[in-house]
């Protein structure tokens, strides 16, 4: 508990995390509203309509989850960090913590959020949630914030470099993630097996004909995370500081 | 107590530390001196645990760091001043250090006051002066009240007034009974500060021992003489194995005895004496012999037409 309590004021003594979470919520919640604004007039908004650009937030997260290790590097705090907590392992694992739980509110927020923008603009019962699908999607959207969370958390302790950690973080969801579908062959299965393809799987209504269902999407995705964390976690306790 | 013990450290295929064993007493200023690039840094940062040794080890009260139950509380350290957030303030800074070693909040405070830096408490460390970083690194290593303090060149880049209350500083937690281990290139600096010498280059252990006895056995000390009957005088201490040489403007200067022993000679032989100096060499040109061949970046000698 102490180790969550260092973190937490660490990444609430600087003001960029702040600046990510209102990025993030803006984003999202103010997009969604001015898409819905846009199509309230001649069609219905359901549910999981209002969720579609779940993936601007999550990104400003994960940016602001790997900022939080690589900015530790750029200033040298680091190393104060292993003297005060010689257990890198903990240092870590109490640093993505906070992170996950901080991600999982801001996820939670954005989701409830843009619903709550579109129903308020719409003033139409067909937003409302219904299906155990859409409480799925909108209540759970806050594991896929934690998750990414984590993942970036790993990838900026691996590269320890602001630029490349948060230039992979853009990039590959974004993009990679979506064009590796055009390599001959190969390339349809690696996109069913991409990351965030599989936590789109969860953090949507629709089927897409994956070979998992939404929590088997979010548990694979999971699973990345976990596998990128303790390497991360490997690579740091062996490495100087 | 610190304990180095064949410490070594290898960067690819640079050897940064060599077998490097010595030991840090408590209740004094502990002096760790070379030249820029012997190894001074990287040798601390192994002590806090920051970087692994290649081979051999180092203890603290006899224990290695990552095995210290409360790290902070037992070794203070300012490695680098720049080593903070530049957009936390300087009570964040040792807010979460605090929280770490479970230290309540009133010890940040105690800190800031202690290192003078309280009025700015709430402001970014960021702008601190290269000075007032300082004040919060040793703030900060101060926090656990720590037995074991350790200083990476504390005194770079500061004024004079600076330099004063840093050695002050030093030398006050030496008196009560703490083990401080400081750093610097500059042998005079640390001639002033320090008890004991650790003396290193290029990796090396060069010297151990009392600062005062490492100084006398450095430098040649000589007996600057001058005396009418200079030829006379010269011819007696010679002929007690002592050396004698003329300098330009006629003095005599005697090697190998001391100005007690030689104003007893020139009493008992009847040479009158108009001086009799004993004449201590300068640290840097010890520090210069010592280290001279283990200096790492050596520049080459620049002729000047």
């Amino acid at each position: 508990m102490t180790l969550l309590a260092v973190e937490r004021i660490k990444l609430f003594s600087t003001r960029a995390p702040v600046w990510c979470i209102a990025t993030a919520l803006v984003l999202t919640i103010g997009i969604t509203a001015g898409l819905v604004s846009l199509a309230a007039r001649d069609s219905r908004v359901s549910a999981e309509g209002t969720q579609t650009v779940y993936i601007l937030g999550l990104v400003v997260i994960m940016v602001m989850a790997t900022l939080s290790v690589t900015t530790e590097y750029r200033f040298g705090t680091i190393k104060t960090t292993f003297q005060a907590v010689p257990s890198r392992t903990r240092a870590l694992l109490a640093k993505a913590t906070v992170l996950a739980l901080v991600a999982g509110v801001v996820g939670e927020v954005s989701s409830f959020g843009s619903w709550g923008v579109a129903r308020l603009i719409t003033g139409s019962s067909a937003t409302d949630i219904v299906t155990a699908a859409q409480w799925r999607e909108i209540a759970g959207m806050g594991l896929v914030y934690a998750i990414a969370a984590v993942l970036a958390v790993a990838v900026g302790a691996l590269l320890r470099q602001s630029a490349a950690a948060v230039a992979i973080l853009l990039v590959f969801p974004l993009l990679v993630e979506q064009l590796v579908e055009i390599i001959p062959r190969v390339g349809d299965q690696l996109h069913e097996w991409m990351p965030f393809v599989a936590a789109g799987q969860f953090a949507s209504t629709a089927d897409k004909g994956l070979p998992y269902g939404p929590w088997g999407g979010l548990l694979y995705f999971a699973a990345v995370a976990a596998a990128l964390l303790v390497a991360a976690i490997v690579v740091v306790e062996k490495r100087d500081a | 107590m610190i304990e180095a013990i064949g410490l070594t450290k290898r960067y690819g295929h640079t050897l940064a530390v060599r077998d490097l064993s010595f030991t840090v007493q408590p209740g004094r200023v502990t002096g760790f001196v070379g030249p820029n690039g012997a190894g001074k840094s990287t040798t601390m940062r192994m002590i806090l645990g920051l970087d692994h040794p290649t081979e051999g080890q180092v203890l603290i009260d006899g224990r290695p760091y990552q095995e210290l139950r409360h790290p902070m509380r037992t070794v203070g350290a300012l490695l680098d001043a720049k080593w903070v957030h530049p957009n936390r303030t300087a009570r964040n800074h040792l807010r979460w250090l605090a929280k770490a070693s479970w230290l309540p909040k009133s010890r940040v405070d105690e800190v800031l006051a202690q290192v003078g830096l309280t009025a700015v408490a709430d402001k970014r460390a960021g702008s601190f002066s290269l000075g007032m970083s300082q004040r919060l690194g040793i703030a900060a290593a101060l926090l656990g009240d720590p037995q074991v303090l350790l200083f990476d060149e504390p005194v770079n880049g500061l004024d004079p007034e600076g330099i004063l209350w840093i050695r002050r500083f030093m030398q006050g937690l030496a008196g009560q009974g703490r083990t401080v281990l400081v750093s610097s290139h500059l042998l005079s600096e640390m001639a002033q500060t320090a008890e004991d010498l650790i003396v290193i280059g290029r990796g090396q252990l060069i010297s151990q021992g009392g600062t005062a006895q490492f100084i006398g056995g450095a430098t040649e000390t000589t007996v600057l003489v001058r005396s009418p009957q200079a030829p006379r005088l010269a011819e007696v201490v010679t002929q007690w194995g002592m050396s004698a040489r003329n300098t330009e403007d006629g003095a005599l200067v005697i090697s190998g005895g001391s100005s007690d022993q030689i104003g007893e000679m020139a009493a008992t032989h009847g040479v009158v004496l108009h001086e009799l100096s004993p004449q201590q060499g300068s640290l840097e040109e010890a520090f210069m012999r010592l280290t001279g061949h283990a200096v790492e970046y050596q520049a080459d000698e620049v002729n000047v037409a």
